[in-house]
């Protein structure tokens, strides 16, 4: 191909860098076609394969489900509703819970990380309460929320926020406590007191490891909603997950997944916008050819 | 140059000892006595860890002796030193700052007011040759630019000491050189005393009025020789006049001593 495209005018030296730079792109852009062909082919050989072996009685329907039945649940609840309400409302309350814990949990594990990280005298009083409190499987706090604060909105709330607080607790600690030791000296001879000191190098310093955990934390947040509506809840995705258990209705469960993984995909790239306008300074990754 | 008797720093009889994380004590200087004159540019050389670096936070007030005292205008100095400016040797330039942002930290910490505080900041950045850069963030900028952020952003706080440890280690031949020369030309214009850490001889001497030996760790003077080439100099230039050779090869024959203890020791806690 090379020696096709240079034949023709092998005397333009000067055309020789765009010709090049022109074919790197279009190779380029046969890369992306290949790869994201590829990436369909994955989807319909995977639920194809489902589809075939559920209605062949390879598997069992009854049990696995299968895509068009799954497909067909969806399109039930975006039409009329679910058992608990139109679909919308479960999502929105699903999405107030996760949106609610996780910017409490996020605001108390900073505010703890950075003043811990700031401070070895408390952080030397609280460690072994922290780590004992982080060594509790969290998701079992669920259960004594619920009996505290009732079905509603509170014991998912409280739930989301425990679970994110620990992530981002332990990131702003860790970037707190990572802050080159060279920007504080300098920050301080340039005359900085130790309130601008916070600000203005701790914090920013601190915010790449606190950014960091907020795609985790947000993933969290999450989990930290469905399940307390699984332990018990009158609206929310995770009630339809459990509802759909009950009725041993594995295509409920399916829909509902599916439900949840563009939400939080949304989410994600929500979080990923956010983070690339507060943290503008950073060098840009290199582009990773498949992304 | 401008140097002249009057007294801008002195160290007097200094200790410094470190616990190391198992326990012993490090002593990282021993009886260090060192006077450094107002408006005078003074180097210091030394075998690597003979704490040089040390030597500069004491004078910073970033550390504290162990025992001894540092003198500032004849004052015993608690605390940060209010008077110094410091270059250090790694990037120590904010990254989430750009480059004007950087160099007007340190008035703005300082509580100059916002306009007259960036007015400065744009002159100073046009002084060290970045004018065009003032949008740019470190990680943009080339490692001979960074040092010129971190001088901007030092010297904007119109220092009377200037402490700089080894500023240019960290970059090319050529870039040091054109580095070296333009420090030059800005001290030239500046009353600054300044304090120059660097283990490379050469430097010290094309730059300083005077050079400080460093004996091998724990620290303490081995000499003091007075640099009597004549200013304005080319620091790519000044390296060829007999003058500089002779005055290398006399303070060489007293640090090549220290250096060599230094590596020994070295060798031996290796083997």
């Amino acid at each position: 191909m090379n020696a096709l495209n240079n034949a023709p005018r092998e005397d333009a030296r000067e055309e020789t860098g765009n010709a090049e730079l022109a074919r790197a792109s279009a190779q380029w852009r046969r890369h992306r076609i290949v790869v994201n062909l590829l990436r369909a082919l994955v989807t319909i050989v995977i639920l194809g394969g489902w589809e075939f072996a559920s209605r062949t009685n390879i598997i069992d329907p009854f049990f696995f489900g299968q895509p068009s039945d799954v497909a067909a649940q969806i399109w039930t609840w975006v039409v009329k509703g679910t058992a608990q309400g139109p679909l919308w409302e479960q999502i929105a309350v699903t999405l107030e819970e996760t949106v609610l814990g996780f910017l409490i949990g996020v605001v108390f594990g900073i505010i703890f990380g950075v003043a811990l990280g700031r401070n070895q005298f408390l952080a030397d009083v609280f460690s072994p309460y922290i780590k004992a409190a982080n060594s509790i499987p969290r998701v079992v706090l669920g259960s004594i929320f619920i009996i505290w604060l009732g079905l509603g909105l509170p014991s998912k709330v409280a739930l989301a926020v425990v679970l994110v607080f620990f992530v981002v607790f332990f990131n702003a600690f860790q970037g707190v406590r990572e802050v080159d030791r060279n920007l504080i000296a300098n920050a301080r001879i340039l005359g900085a007191s130790s309130r601008q000191l916070s600000t203005e190098v701790i914090l920013p310093s601190a915010l790449t490891w606190i950014i960091a955990s907020l795609h985790t934390s947000f993933g969290f947040a999450l989990v930290g909603a469905i399940v307390g509506e699984y332990l018990g809840a009158v609206q929310g995705i995770g009630l339809m997950i459990a509802t759909a258990q009950g009725t041993f209705n594995p295509n409920g469960v399916f829909a509902a997944m599916f439900i949840l993984a563009v939400v939080a995909l949304i989410a994600e790239s929500l979080v990923t916008f956010i983070e690339n306008r507060l943290i503008t300074w950073r060098p840009q990754p290199v582009s990773d050819m498949a992304f | 140059m401008q140097s002249n008797d009057t007294e801008a720093i002195e160290l007097r009889s200094v200790f410094k000892r470190f616990r190391t994380p198992n326990g012993q004590t490090y002593t990282a200087l021993r009886d260090l006595n060192l006077t450094i004159y107002s408006g005078e540019f003074l180097a210091i050389v030394g075998p690597t860890g003979s704490g040089k670096s040390t030597t500069l936070s004491l004078l910073a007030g970033l550390e504290m002796p162990s025992a001894g005292e540092v003198r500032v205008r004849g004052e015993p100095l608690h605390g940060l030193n209010p008077h110094v400016g410091y270059v250090f040797q790694t990037d120590a330039v904010f990254p989430w700052k750009n480059v004007l942002q950087n160099v007007v930290a340190g008035p703005l910490f300082r509580g100059v007011a916002k306009p007259t505080a960036l007015e400065r900041a744009r002159s100073w950045i046009q002084r060290v040759g970045l004018a065009g850069f003032e949008d740019y963030y470190p990680h943009q900028l080339s490692g001979g630019m960074r040092k010129r952020v971190a001088l901007a952003q030092t010297l904007i706080n119109q220092p009377e000491i200037l402490l700089m440890d080894e500023p240019f280690s960290a970059l090319d031949v050529q870039t040091r050189t054109l580095m070296e020369d333009e420090l030059l030309a800005l001290w030239s214009t500046l009353s600054a005393t300044t304090v120059f850490v660097t283990h490379d001889l050469e430097e010290a001497i094309a730059l300083a009025d005077r050079v400080c030996v460093l004996t091998a760790g724990p620290a303490t003077v081995r000499g003091i020789y007075a640099i009597d080439l004549p200013r304005p100099r080319h620091v790519a230039e000044v390296r060829f006049e007999p003058r500089f050779v002779e005055l290398y090869r006399e303070i060489w024959e007293d640090l090549r001593a220290e250096v060599m203890i230094s590596y020994e020791r070295a060798k031996q806690r290796a083997a």
